[in-house]
């Protein structure tokens, strides 16, 4: 039977040297709460595991000077959860991160791991697409920043080079009257699967609209920056007739397929009405701030 | 037998035996069981939902290193199908034989082809690799509609119905009076037509099992069943080994609700030690579990009630056909007798038909059959209850089967509960509670015919003067904690001096598996009377030591008493005492008793559910539950709650989101936890419970099954709630979110009770 190698580097230049030498044998192990699983599956088969909780830079969360946030990539959920500002600016990108499995996954499952996973359906990643995050990667080559919704390529898949490794997400400061929020569908109320997931984040000035940015997962192969919808918003005091022009605009950004966890018909009609839901409970919580 | 009353122990929730054990981690079950020398077991199945198996080649699979043993059909004992049945049970030997290995034909994608024992899992999955199998594809059949076609795929060629080869595999009908005539009577007749997808039991346990076979044929196995003594004899019957061989050990189960009623694995596992001469341990993946193991059936019912203007019901007319599987057997007499039987009835014809497909073979899932055929019943009844402008209760309570009542499935029925328990959910906070926008409440019953059959216990007193009880029974609800309770209250003892265990197929007598509702039922007729033939003892012992009558001695509080001043003066002479000088005194204190037991009555509940539906999601979560169930007498109410409350929890699923969903090949697409939703916590309110308490006059203690009934009613109470949140009807399940969705935004909905 194939051997399989286990590592647990303290410096990231080992953890690349590693990685990117065992080529498509090499597996990132963050909390593991997907890789487990499909290795148990059957699904994959690494040669090698490299685990990252080890490399502090992966495991921290810190302010940066502009007021911004920068998460590690192997952060857990709750960690997040711990921090004593993260979830009182970004709490609709915290509610996603925390919604992702139960308190025993939360221990270990981290918002790097959800994206990486690259599942069009993972939670954190419609709000980490609305809060506008920014990734920084790292591979043989060095460092390079792009925005979250450019590192899904398709269902299990990403955008990263051959030995990059995610690193950290760095989300923006925010201005006054801003907040954002996540909501998705699922058929239980927890221990589920999307079967619709939408982020909304926006910034209200004079109860006017200045700023919206909407991300939707799970109706497509890979999650969407809806831009459509979010142009629908702005300007807007987020009035039924914006409502409804953004939430058509969900439901227009729809690729769904049928499959056992919902109907295209379903999913398409859901995106909208999350949308709304989204969009109030961020707007509520923008009024605050 | 007279009704015990002014009880001490019996209805005290007493912490249960087996509790501590569980909720440490320390308690085995079948899979934690390991020993020296084991190899692994693994089941080779079909990737085909039908074909013809020409040949198997093992040799590649044998000759790989590791491989110690591979068994195909040819090592299983055979039935054929022209000798006829050979029962075990309710099961035919000769399905059996063949679901556990695929013999002629492969029916179901995941039925087992062959078996490996290796040194490793992942040598033995290896080997299963290496058998080459040569198919010959055939056509399959999965749904009902489909399977009862005329130009329907025939599983079984050999099996005829009307004059035909066909997928019915059988008819089943209980008549009564003129059904045309009653029709003719009723002012008001509805007639519906339901389907209902399968649903699997859920037990958190994959089937697991380690089995050692000496060189000498003495055969060990350790297993997670609802019955040691059903895995004795399926073994025995399906490898040749005889029973008096076979020492079949329960190892603590981790859910059953039925599954655990037949055996998968433990006849091969016993094969391939037999043939390598190592243990041989297997354990199903949860894969295996939801592809190869038995869910309960789908189903397709048309049911018809009649009722004239003051709302008696003057005719009904159910048809139930049930999804066995690959094999014949769905639970037809469940759907047919249960389904009307809470109603007097005058004219009424129930009919089932066994239908076969392309889908593993059913199991039994609490109160077989009842569920599918309660839904369509009590959906209907609460539609003739609307069109006759009566509270759907009032309605049931007008024609609620009572003491006199003939069913149609043969009793005339003895003292029973089901008006009271109507009565009790009428009086309910519940019922009476006012609703919000878009929240409904709805109402059903249900019946369960429970059951009592073979029990054994064997029951002794310690030379310290306390007790141990052996019984033989797998306890799946807290059966121990309830034998606890009874003995403790008999002998006069605290019940934490009782210790109950569950005996093993030699040393323990004959004891029928733990289903039908059937366990505490039995097995407190057999201990009631051994401790009774212990206390005779005791009184007996005393007697001689004091040098009185043995009349004259009394057992009371634990302890033996003159029965007067003018029998004597003697201080008493505790359990203690007696056990002490139990040498002397005539040698050791216990007794044993064997008995088919009879005399169980059936069970009636009625269930209250609120839903609230998000109409923009179509989610509908249920918001408040009461389960009003008679449950002759509860010995121990927490594990009787338990068992409501469990119940309810299975019933809520079925109604809103489990389903087997196929994929265009015939293959189960969703299994897993994942995508076979059943209800977490989170999903459920606090589940109440009003125990209504008719004894059974039949029994010591007046028992009465309590396991089955509470899923019966829960299907239609959930459908009835969200008729009156809606004012739309729905006739399929589950009721998930898409299907809800589609009905409300449906350009023309149908109106209620039209
Ligand atoms: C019981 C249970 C419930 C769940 N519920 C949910 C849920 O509700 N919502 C949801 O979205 N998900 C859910 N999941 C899936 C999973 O928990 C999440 O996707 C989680 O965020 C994964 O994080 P992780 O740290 O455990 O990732 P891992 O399993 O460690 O990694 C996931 C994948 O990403 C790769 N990877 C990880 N980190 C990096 C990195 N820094 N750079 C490059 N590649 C990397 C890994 O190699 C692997 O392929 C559930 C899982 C379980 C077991």
């Amino acid at each position: 039977m194939t051997e399989l190698r286990y590592l647990a580097p303290n410096s990231l230049d080992e953890a690349i040297k590693a990685f990117a030498a065992a080529g498509s044998a090499g597996r990132i192990l963050a909390g593991g709460t997907d890789l487990l699983v499909q290795m148990r599956a059957g699904v994959v088969k690494p040669g090698l595991i490299v685990d990252i909780k080890k490399i502090a830079e992966m495991t921290k969360i810190e302010q940066t000077a502009d007021g911004g946030f920068r998460v590690g990539a192997a952060v857990s959920g709750m960690a997040l959860h711990d921090h004593a500002s993260f979830g009182k600016v970004w709490p609709g990108v915290l509610e996603a991160v925390n919604l992702i499995g139960s308190k025993q996954v939360q221990g270990r499952a981290s918002a790097g791991g959800n994206l990486c996973n690259g599942s069009p359906a993972g939670d954190s990643v419609p709000a980490m697409v609305a809060a506008g995050a920014v990734v920084t990667v790292q591979g043989p080559d060095g460092r390079r920043e792009l925005p979250v919704e450019q590192v899904p390529a398709g269902p299990g898949r990403t955008n990263f080079k051959p030995g990059e490794i995610l690193v950290s997400f760095t989300l923006p400061p925010r201005p006054k009257g801003s907040s954002d929020a996540y909501l998705r569908m699922i058929p239980r109320t927890e221990m589920d699967i999307a079967v619709v997931g939408l982020g909304v984040s926006l910034t209200l000035k004079d109860g006017v609209c200045t700023a919206a940015r909407v991300g939707l997962g799970a109706v497509a192969p890979t999650v969407l920056l809806v831009e459509a919808a979010a142009k629908a918003l702005i300007g807007s005091k987020l009035d039924e007739a914006a409502l409804n022009a953004a939430a058509a605009a969900c439901s227009a950004a729809c690729r769904p397929i049928d499959d056992k966890r919902g109907t295209i018909a379903y999913r398409t009609k859901v995106a909208g009405v999350l949308l709304k839901r989204t969009t109030a409970i961020a707007a509520q919580r923008a009024k605050g701030n | 037998m007279t009704v015990v009353t002014n009880n001490k122990w019996i209805g005290q929730r007493t912490i249960r035996p087996d509790g501590m054990d569980k909720v440490t981690g320390r308690a085995q079950f079948a899979a934690d069981t390991n020993m020296p020398g084991m190899i692994w077991g693994k089941v080779l199945r079909s990737p085909h939902a039908h074909a013809r198996i020409k040949s198997i080649n093992t040799a590649k699979a044998e000759a790989l290193p590791g491989v110690k043993a591979v068994v195909t059909a040819r090592d299983i004992v055979d039935f054929p199908i022209e000798k006829g049945a050979v029962m075990l049970g309710i099961q035919d030997m000769r399905w059996m034989c063949r679901n556990v290995m695929a013999r002629e034909k492969a029916l179901f994608p995941g039925h087992p082809i062959a078996a490996v024992a290796a040194t490793s899992e992942a040598i033995a999955a290896e080997a299963c690799k290496l058998i080459e199998v040569d198919y010959e594809v055939l056509p399959f059949v999965i749904e009902i509609e489909d399977a009862i076609k005329s130009d329907a795929p025939i599983l079984h060629e050999f099996n005829t119905f009307e004059g035909k080869p066909s997928n019915i595999a059988g008819r089943l009908e209980h008549k009564k009076g003129d059904l045309a005539e009653g029709f003719k009577k009723a002012d008001v007749v509805i007639e519906r037509s339901f389907t209902t997808r399968p649903v699997h039991q859920g037990y958190i346990e994959p089937h697991a099992c380690l089995i050692s076979v000496a060189p000498d044929g003495k055969t060990t196995i350790w297993s997670s069943s609802q019955g040691q003594f059903m895995v004795r004899a399926m073994t025995a019957h399906l490898t040749g080994i005889p029973q008096s061989d076979i020492r079949a050990i329960p190892a603590e189960i981790g859910g059953g609700f039925g599954g655990k009623t037949i055996v998968y694995l433990e006849p091969l596992a016993t094969l391939l030690a037999k043939k390598s001469g190592r243990p041989v341990k297997m354990v199903m993946t949860r894969e295996e579990v939801m592809r190869a193991t038995g869910p309960t059936s789908g189903s397709k019912s048309t049911v018809k009630i009649g009722a004239t203007k003051d709302g008696k019901i003057v005719a009904a007319h159910g048809t139930f056909y049930l999804q066995a599987g690959a094999l014949p057997g769905s639970p037809i007499r469940g759907a047919v007798g249960c389904s009307f039987t809470p109603y007097d009835i005058p004219n009424l014809l129930s009919e089932g038909y066994d239908v076969c497909s392309n889908r593993s073979k059913v199991a039994a899932y609490r109160a077989p059959g009842a569920p599918i055929g309660a839904y369509a019943v009590e959906c209907v009844l609460d539609e003739v209850a609307e069109a006759l402008k009566m509270d759907p209760l009032d309605f049931r309570l007008k024609n609620a089967a009572k003491e006199g009542t003939k069913a149609a499935h043969g009793p005339t029925f003895p003292r029973i509960g089901y008006i009271e328990t109507v009565e009790a959910a009428k009086a309910s906070d519940h019922y009476k509670a006012p609703l919000g926008k878009l929240q409904g409440r709805g109402v059903a019953s249900g019946f369960w015919f429970n059951a009592g059959g073979e029990s054994s216990a064997q029951v002794n007193i310690t030379e310290d003067g306390n007790v141990v009880v052996t019984t033989g029974h797998p306890d799946i609800g807290g059966s121990r904690a309830g034998i606890a309770n009874i003995c403790a209250e008999l002998l006069g003892i605290d019940y934490r001096r009782v210790s109950v265990i569950i005996g093993d197929t030699q040393t323990i007598g004959f004891s029928n598996l733990t289903g039908g509702s059937r366990v505490l039922f039995a097995s407190s007729i057999v201990v009631t009377q051994s401790a009774e033939k212990i206390i005779h003892t005791l009184r007996e012992r005393a007697a001689k030591i004091w040098e009185i009558d043995p009349e004259a001695v009394k057992w009371e509080d634990g302890a033996a008493h003159p029965v007067s001043p003018n029998a004597g003066q003697f201080p008493p002479l505790t359990l203690k005492d007696l056990a002490e000088k139990a040498p002397a005194m005539g040698g050791p204190i216990g007794a044993g008793v064997q008995l088919n037991t009879q005399g169980a009555d059936g069970g009636f509940g009625t269930h209250i559910c609120d839903v609230e539906v998000d109409v923009d999601l179509g989610i509908a979560r249920v918001t408040r539950y009461t389960a009003v169930q008679d449950v002759g007498r509860a010995i121990h109410p927490g594990y009787v709650e338990g068992q409501l409350q469990g119940g309810v929890a299975q019933g809520i699923g079925w109604a809103l989101n489990e389903e087997y969903i196929y994929t265009k090949e015939g293959k189960v697409d969703n299994p897993g936890f994942l995508d076979y939703r059943m209800p977490v916590c989170s999903d459920l309110p606090m589940i109440d419970c009003i125990m209504v308490e008719v004894p059974n006059p039949k029994h010591p203690q007046g028992v009465k099954g309590v396991g089955e009934v509470p899923l019966v009613p829960v299907m239609a109470a959930v459908a009835n709630a969200i008729y009156n949140a809606l004012g739309k009807r729905f006739y399929a399940l589950p009721m998930s979110p898409p299907k809800v969705l589609e009905v409300i935004d449906a350009p023309e909905t149908r109106q209620a009770a039209e």
